[in-house]
């Protein structure tokens, strides 16, 4: 019998070594799964590259992880907000190193990871600073920069429901990153509200399916998860 | 005396010019007033670029999700017949060309519709960029919303980009508080002037080339 479920955030990261490239889902705080993230913090693990749409907000979660130093590099489209004082502060002091890549591209770029191709040309950024120095291609009329997939060894999703197949639904705009990391990483962790029999998730409604998914942990209630 | 709209007036005027039916992403900022306009017995589908089509006015007090917020991050509502979806599909609504109108504020824009929305170009600026180069080249039309003149009096419809662009020849037409222009590759068009302001005023005001666009009149309302 196949079961992805473990028991605990903290056995779902226990294997994520120092250096390892982590995706992370969520924009903003929703759809980040904040239970792995501690859990992840717990571990220790460091010297880390982080994959998500920004860069932290508060305290917690991702800003969590940055202020106790264990990230090295962060591939985001949008890290500076009211609240990311921890990267703000981290960055000007030359502490972390940050790729800005535009949102459409980061999702082109993990989506290509998770297809198994090998780059893409897209139109966003032609012309823009952050396309300086990249190969570009004029096709059909229109000008391209080639960007190279973005893979990693970890994915840490949230999801609304899953199974103990890995397959994953989700909660309103709580999806965002999270159906096109599960592909691209060697091994994708879901944080769930529930998991549920196999059979009780409709087919039809599944937006994950199980094959990109490696573990999946039930969260903890917050009041719970807090304590 | 030039009667320059106020931010209400100028969203009130974009969203005149958005169609029933329409697929529409407002940016962040002033265009998000727009959608305090859009008559609300036509259909418009406002799109947000986390992931929702068919995204409703904020939730009353207390009914808050946060799991459902738009690029902002602030709490929202989905309209009956909304739907969700990731990341690369909302970025593929816009980069695919299937949205009608992108609306979005702007530091400059060129006459031949050169954007820059992201960067002030300062050093020690925090860069972030976000889905702003997405949406300045993706919606069959580009719309910037801002004010003529920057705070000390410069024109931010310009001949040349001076900040880091976000696309180029994308914007199709500027709203701004005191006329409309059209843009193209061959230049910038007024459309519209604020009731008051006259054609040679407006051209000394932005101190690049402009043509009127035939029967050109102040506005009238």
């Amino acid at each position: 019998m196949i079961d992805k479920t473990v028991g605990s955030c903290d056995e779902a990261v226990a294997d994520i070594a120092d250096g390892a490239r982590i995706m992370i889902g969520g924009f903003g705080t929703a759809g980040m799964p904040d239970q792995l993230i501690e859990a992840l913090l717990r571990q220790g693990a460091k010297g880390l590259t982080i994959v998500n749409n920004n860069a932290g907000n508060g305290d917690t979660g991702l800003a969590a992880l940055l202020a106790a130093g264990r990230v090295r590099k962060i591939i985001c489209s949008f890290p500076r907000q009211s609240d990311s004082h921890h990267f703000d502060r981290l960055y000007r002091a030359g502490k972390i190193e940050l790729e800005l890549v535009p949102q459409g591209n980061l999702a082109a770029r993990i989506q290509a990871a998770g297809a198994g191709l090998g780059a893409i040309f897209t139109p966003t950024g032609f012309g823009t600073r952050l396309a300086e120095g990249k190969e570009t291609r004029h096709i059909n009329g229109r000008d391209y920069v080639l960007e190279y997939p973005i893979a990693a060894d970890f994915a840490l999703i949230k999801a609304h429901r899953g199974d103990r197949w890995g397959n994953l639904t989700y909660n309103k705009a709580a999806r965002n990153f999270g159906p096109i990391m599960a592909m691209a990483a060697r091994c994708t962790i879901a944080q769930v509200a529930t998991v549920s029999a196999l059979g009780e998730l409709d087919p039809e409604a599944v937006v994950t399916p199980g094959i990109f998914v490696r573990r999946i942990v039930e969260s903890l209630p917050a009041s719970a998860a807090a304590a | 005396m030039i009667e320059k709209l106020n931010r209400e007036q100028m969203a009130a005027r974009v969203a005149r010019d958005i169609p029933e039916g329409a697929y529409v992403n407002l940016g962040i900022g002033l265009p998000t007033m727009v959608a305090n306009f859009l008559p609300a017995e036509k259909d418009i589908f406002l799109q947000s670029e986390n992931g929702l089509l068919g995204m409703g006015p904020a939730p009353r007090k207390g009914e808050e999700d946060l799991e459902l917020i738009n690029a902002g991050k602030q709490p929202v509502t989905l309209l009956t017949g909304g739907c969700y979806f990731h990341q690369a599909d909302s970025f593929a609504m816009m980069r695919g060309g299937h949205l009608d109108i992108c609306v979005l504020g702007a530091f400059q824009t060129s006459t031949r519709g050169d954007l820059a929305n992201w960067h002030t170009g300062a050093p020690d600026a925090i860069p972030a960029v976000g889905g702003a180069m997405d949406l300045a080249i993706g919606a069959k039309q580009v719309f910037v919303m801002m004010e003529l003149s920057t705070k000390s009096g410069e024109s931010k419809l310009v001949e040349h980009c001076s900040y880091p662009v976000t696309g180029l020849r994308c914007v199709s037409r500027v709203y701004t508080d005191l006329a409309i222009f059209d843009l193209s590759a061959e230049g910038a068009v007024v459309t519209e002037m604020a009731r008051g302001l006259s054609f040679d005023e407006l051209r000394r005001l932005t101190g690049v080339p402009l043509r009127p666009a035939f029967g050109l009149v102040a506005r009238e309302s």
